[in-house]
């Protein structure tokens, strides 16, 4: 009897497993055949039925999608970076100073904003997309070039709003975290003479670490998927971000699928590594906040 | 853990003693980013779109001109074909793309927590597809779904299926899209996944025990327990449909015949190819309501059927 049921449940166990792999090969489909297809020839891709493995590989897709004079691929990569980066910071400093108001200082008030930020989380972006986009152009923000040194910098409307905690998601996962060192290390400190701002610098940042490292995982990729903000701020071609740089490879080349795969690639590749590199930390942040990725 | 739970009664300051001024302002500066944050690109422009609403706009050199309108926006919100249109395939879109969702992602969850080899190459490949930028994963989907040389249709003729046509069919490209929707539940799958992590073993060995098959332990004791992350998922999974765009702009650019125009493609198309930016924020206002209605309503209504541990 209860060898039958042992041998029930390895027999069941092992379909389970056989269907799992078939399940996750099927989901693991559309991002192979980008990469195969990136590398094939034009004749290789318009064959039926599909050819997985490409003949050779053709690196110079690569070289060909970089190089195409209607699209300056490498300004998009530079823009994408600088917007990304100064984003992030702002998350970043922003989140930590919120969340230490919200997780140890006392002030009137403090709940009814926490339980706004909370709700804000729900809220549908929709709603402010037109209003925010008449009030950076009013703020001259929209095609900026700025006064007196003379500097092209349109990225203002997509890199200002994560200065001010923008996403309030963050601010949450590093106040559930900071909720969770002890006070007593505050009050060491404090009577050690140590100020806010050193208490928040010094004693509390250095045990936030893992929490810092899953937010800039987050906003990372949310930042780097940005699509609908450029597409309405970013006019010049010059100024584009890569999100908005695929999209018009896209609809320029309907002909040459293998261009639009290998610049699909480039983009997936950084975050392709950084999911490789921190996975624990996606898997965290999510498991903690229940958002997270986009 | 879902925000829904977040005990935030835990703020309460519970001792009265008197908090002196300098630590209120500290409290202020270090929470100013968010206050200023919420006022000025928050509240500021929800109450704009409002006022937006009411005015016919012309956006030129000059800048923005307004002209009131009163509810005109509106009547053409409730009147206009195209904007029904677009309420209509975005419902549908929602309705199925959804509940769909949440099955898959749950099944998955369920599977993966089983004992299986390579549980963790399993998870990270169910996953992998939120890490594909989304303009990259649209731009791919467009030609998986290409009727002669796409994935899809090859894969399908495996099994017999004759070709179909997907995005370029009025009555399969909405269908198209919510299959897309379903590659993409690695979130709702790690949180499921965590969730089930935390039910004690013991409560279905001594269901086990008392005779209870694997269908009722699932019924009766893993769902229940579920339900808190079940109504997560849903709220947020409700949310995100409601507001589907950037797949639709690359991959139909709302067709065909408008069977793939969803709300906020047709938002963004008023307030920023055609400029009609007070009729447009009358279109968001519309959605708005719609989502934040339909929250509030599944905060009322998840009272009956979500069990939270006391």
């Amino acid at each position: 009897m209860s060898i039958n049921k042992k041998t029930r449940q390895l027999l069941s166990l092992t379909a389970l497993q056989i269907f799992a792999t078939l399940l996750v090969l099927t989901f693991l489909m559309p991002t192979l055949w980008m990469i195969s297809s990136s590398f094939k020839s034009s004749t290789e891709i318009f064959v039926v039925p599909i050819k997985w493995i490409p003949d050779s590989l053709r690196w110079k897709n690569y070289v060909d999608a970089f190089t195409q004079p209607a699209l300056p691929m490498w300004d998009f990569i530079k823009n994408t970076v600088m917007v990304v980066t100064v984003s992030l910071l702002g998350t970043m400093v922003s989140s930590v100073m919120v969340a230490y108001s919200f997780a140890r200082l006392q002030w009137p008030g403090r709940r009814l904003f926490f339980g706004i930020m909370i709700a804000t989380l729900m809220l549908p972006g929709i709603i402010t997309l037109i209003p925010r986009f008449i009030m950076f152009k009013d703020f001259g923000w929209i095609n900026l070039t700025i006064p007196i040194i003379d500097v092209y910098f349109p990225w203002l409307p997509l890199v200002v709003p994560p200065w001010f905690a923008g996403t309030g998601l963050y601010v949450f996962l590093m106040y559930q975290f900071m909720r969770g060192i002890p006070d007593e290390l505050d009050e060491a400190a404090k009577m050690d003479g140590a100020n806010r701002v050193q208490i928040l610098t010094r004693i509390l940042l250095p045990l936030c670490k893992p929490v810092l490292a899953t937010i800039a995982v987050f906003g990372l990729i949310q930042y780097y998927n940005e699509f609908m903000e450029p597409l309405i701020y970013l006019s010049k071609l010059d100024s584009w971000v890569l999100a908005l740089g695929i999209r018009a490879f896209n609809d320029t080349n309907v002909q040459n699928w293998e261009l639009v795969f290998s610049a699909s690639v480039v983009m997936l590749i950084p975050v392709l590594v950084l999911f490789i590199v921190a996975q624990r930390y996606f898997v965290q942040g999510i498991a903690m906040t229940g958002f997270g990725g986009r | 853990m879902p925000i829904s739970q977040h005990p935030t009664s835990n703020l309460f300051m519970t001792n009265s003693k008197r908090i002196p001024w300098r630590d209120w302002l500290a409290g202020y500066l270090f929470a100013s980013p968010f206050i200023i944050g919420l006022l000025v690109f928050v509240a500021y422009p929800i109450g704009y779109a409002l006022w937006l609403a009411f005015q016919k706009t012309d956006l030129d050199f000059g800048g923005l001109t307004t002209k009131f309108v009163g509810w005109a926006n509106f009547e053409k919100v409730f009147t206009d074909p195209i904007a029904q249109q677009a309420l209509y395939n975005t419902a549908y879109y929602t309705v199925f793309a959804v509940p769909l969702q949440l099955i898959f992602s749950f099944s998955l969850a369920m599977m993966l927590t089983q004992p299986l080899r390579f549980r963790d190459f399993y998870r990270a490949g169910f996953y992998l597809p939120i890490i594909v930028p989304v303009v990259a994963s649209a731009v791919v989907w467009q030609r998986v779904f290409h009727p002669d040389y796409g994935i899809l249709n090859d894969f399908l003729s495996w099994f017999g299926v004759p070709a179909q046509k997907w995005l370029f069919d009025k009555n399969l490209a909405k269908p198209a899209f919510i299959f897309m929707s379903l590659w993409q539940i690695g979130r709702q799958m790690v949180i499921f996944i965590a969730g089930l992590g935390n039910i004690p073993q013991s409560l279905l060995e001594a269901a086990s025990i008392d005779g209870a098959n694997a269908w009722d332990r699932i019924t009766k004791i893993t769902l229940p327990l579920m339900t808190p992350l079940i109504f997560y998922n849903l709220v947020i999974a409700i949310i995100a449909s409601f507001q589907i765009f950037t797949p639709a702009l690359i991959m139909t650019d709302g067709g065909p015949e408008n069977s793939t125009l969803f709300s906020v493609l047709n938002i963004y198309r008023e307030g920023f190819l055609f400029f009609n930016m007070g009729y447009a924020s009358a279109l968001a206002w519309e959605l708005f309501v719609i989502v934040i209605g339909f929250t509030i309503a599944q905060f009322y209504i998840s009272q009956r059927w979500v069990y939270y541990e006391e």
